[in-house]
């Protein structure tokens, strides 16, 4: 077998391949991003629990018109926004604070969620809404993810500074503009929008994995957080790939394959990262003077 | 955008005006009935117990808390560009952020959202972080500092906002004496310069020899003025006995009707 046909003639000879692999990438340059600022928000279980609370809005577009793409697309935006909203406005307006609030509201939203699915639909479609049909990809559905990565760069690029402020130093941002709320929610919008373009291509499950673990990996080998949002960029991209791959010549589905090679990657990284990891701290390094 | 783009306020023109004030939380006052001036040039210690409503009197000078009754007026600053220190405990200093681009959000006023940091912004920050000590610290990340050299970038920071009126909570706290000694230099520069200058304080040898105004507060205002008549042993004494009291049924309080 030659390396032609071990990485580049699954995708020049199936179409379907070559959507899997585009929708993919796409979906990398956004959710790369947005995951390094959750993970240094500290709300890297945030994208797990939105993951699960667009499920209801998926699971209603499902039952008004079946396996619909742009239904399930709208329900889903739809009920992450809301729960965003809503965890945001009662953590700030109760003393509950917003790691408590998202979890009542998406344990809420969840359970209905599956509700609704059980109601109507088998489980079969529940495995299908939860872990995604990245060999599937219409052209709506690549449409809408690269709509959504533009959207999530283009805004990140506007509301970087006020974004990085507010997370080190939201009093200060507080006292020199009124922005810290606005940003928060245009932040909690993205999120919402990447995981709902993911969970076409990955499920609503999987979709958190291309968001965090190359996040998680890059701050083991960057310090400033542009040189980490790239470096998740790349290991979400390399993941998507090789993911792809190894689902096509070892027979195996698909979104969770991208999702264990993301996961490899981690591991390699807190294994080896410079920033920490395990081997650079237990090599034995003269120090310096200053 | 008009508080950003507001034109400079002068020196010598930024005051806190107190007008029979109750501050405080959820109906619960913190202090009471404060009436008083923070006046324009000014460089005032504020002393009390833990507990005393220091940093919430800071807080509403501020405007992050509204008053339960009365009123806080600030002239000669626009509310966004005070310049506040509050405890250092809201700052996450986990967040892998160079310290000049922490520094530099002491520019927002100028640079603002999007606008971008040309030369002379750069050499502001490095001159900012040369007067407090940290030269050629632009790259090491917050995450790697000290406690102390935390606080000096903050400093560097608020030199940067060069605002009429400054507020500092606890500054020195959990930092030694030669930098201390330093940031205070920092704030009688200030004081010179004839901004208006409010610090929370604990150390009162420091108060006396570097503050000459005082406020004593224990929950009310105990004395207001010239920091050799309001340290004294009487006044001091009644800031010990304050009451640091929390009763969920405690009467409304009647001083506004006697007031009035």
């Amino acid at each position: 077998m030659t390396a032609y046909d071990l990485l580049i003639a699954p995708f020049a000879d199936f179409a379907f391949m070559r959507r899997a692999l585009t929708g993919s990438l796409v979906l990398a340059v956004g959710a790369a991003p947005v995951g390094v600022f959750l993970l240094l928000r500290r709300m890297s279980l945030m994208g797990d629990a939105m993951a699960h609370a667009i499920l209801p809005g998926a699971a209603i577009g499902f039952l008004i018109s079946g396996l619909d793409l742009f239904a399930m697309t709208v329900g889903g935006i739809g009920a992450g926004l809301l729960v965003a909203v809503l965890s945001g406005l009662v953590a700030r307006t109760t003393v509950l604070r917003e790691d408590a609030t998202l979890a009542t509201f998406y344990l809420i939203s969840l359970a209905l969620g599956v509700l609704i699915v059980s109601w109507k639909g088998s489980s079969v479609d529940l495995m299908h809404v939860l872990f995604g049909t990245v060999l599937a990809l219409d052209d709506a559905a690549l449409q809408f993810i690269a709509l959504v990565s533009s959207a999530t760069v283009l805004t990140l690029a506007l509301v970087w500074r006020p974004l990085v402020i507010e997370c080190v130093d939201s009093a200060f941002l507080r006292v020199v503009s009124g922005t810290g709320a606005t940003v928060h929610l245009v932040f909690m919008v993205l999120v919402v929008l990447n995981l709902v373009a993911g969970f076409q291509a990955l499920g609503t499950l999987l979709s958190v994995g291309i968001m965090m673990l190359p996040a998680a990996s890059s701050r083991l080998w960057a310090r400033e957080i542009g040189a980490m949002s790239v470096i998740s960029l790349v290991i979400a991209v390399l993941s998507s790939a090789i993911g792809l791959l190894l689902s096509y010549h070892l027979n195996l589905p698909s979104g969770p394959a991208i999702i264990l090679v993301a996961g490899g990657f981690y591991i390699v990284s807190l294994l080896a990262g410079p920033v920490g990891g395990v081997i650079p701290r237990s090599l034995p390094r003269a120090h310096r003077t200053a | 955008m008009s508080a950003l783009e507001s034109p400079r306020a002068r020196p010598y023109s930024a005051a806190v005006t107190f007008t029979n004030a109750t501050i405080g939380y959820d109906r619960h006052p913190a202090v009471h009935h404060v009436e008083g001036r923070f006046a324009p040039g000014s460089l005032t210690a504020v002393v009390g117990p833990n507990g005393a409503g220091k940093s919430t009197l800071l807080k509403a000078a501020v405007g992050a808390l509204r008053p339960l009754g009365g009123k806080v007026s600030v002239e000669g600053c626009p509310r966004r560009r005070i310049a506040y220190l509050p405890q250092q405990s809201e700052i996450d200093r986990s967040f892998p952020i160079p310290v000049f681009d922490f520094v530099g959000m002491g520019l927002w006023r100028s640079v603002g959202l999007f606008g971008g940091f040309d030369r002379t912004a750069d050499e502001r920050i490095a001159g900012a972080l040369a007067t407090v000590g940290l030269a050629g610290f632009e790259r090491r990340t917050l995450d790697t500092l000290s406690g102390g050299q935390v606080q000096r970038v903050l400093f560097a920071r608020l030199l940067l906002q060069d605002s009429p009126l400054i507020l500092l909570d606890e500054p020195f706290t959990a930092v030694d004496e030669r930098t201390v000694e330093e940031l205070l230099h920092l704030v009688t520069d200030w004081h010179a310069e004839g901004r208006t200058v409010v610090a929370v304080l604990h150390d009162r040898e420091q108060v006396r020899h570097h503050f000459p105004q005082t406020l004593l507060i224990a929950r009310h205002v105990i004395a207001w003025g010239e920091t050799a008549s309001v340290l004294t042993a009487s006044n001091l004494r009644a800031a010990r006995s304050m009451e640091e009291a929390w009763d969920d049924h405690a009467p409304v309080c009647s001083v506004d009707e006697v007031h009035a």
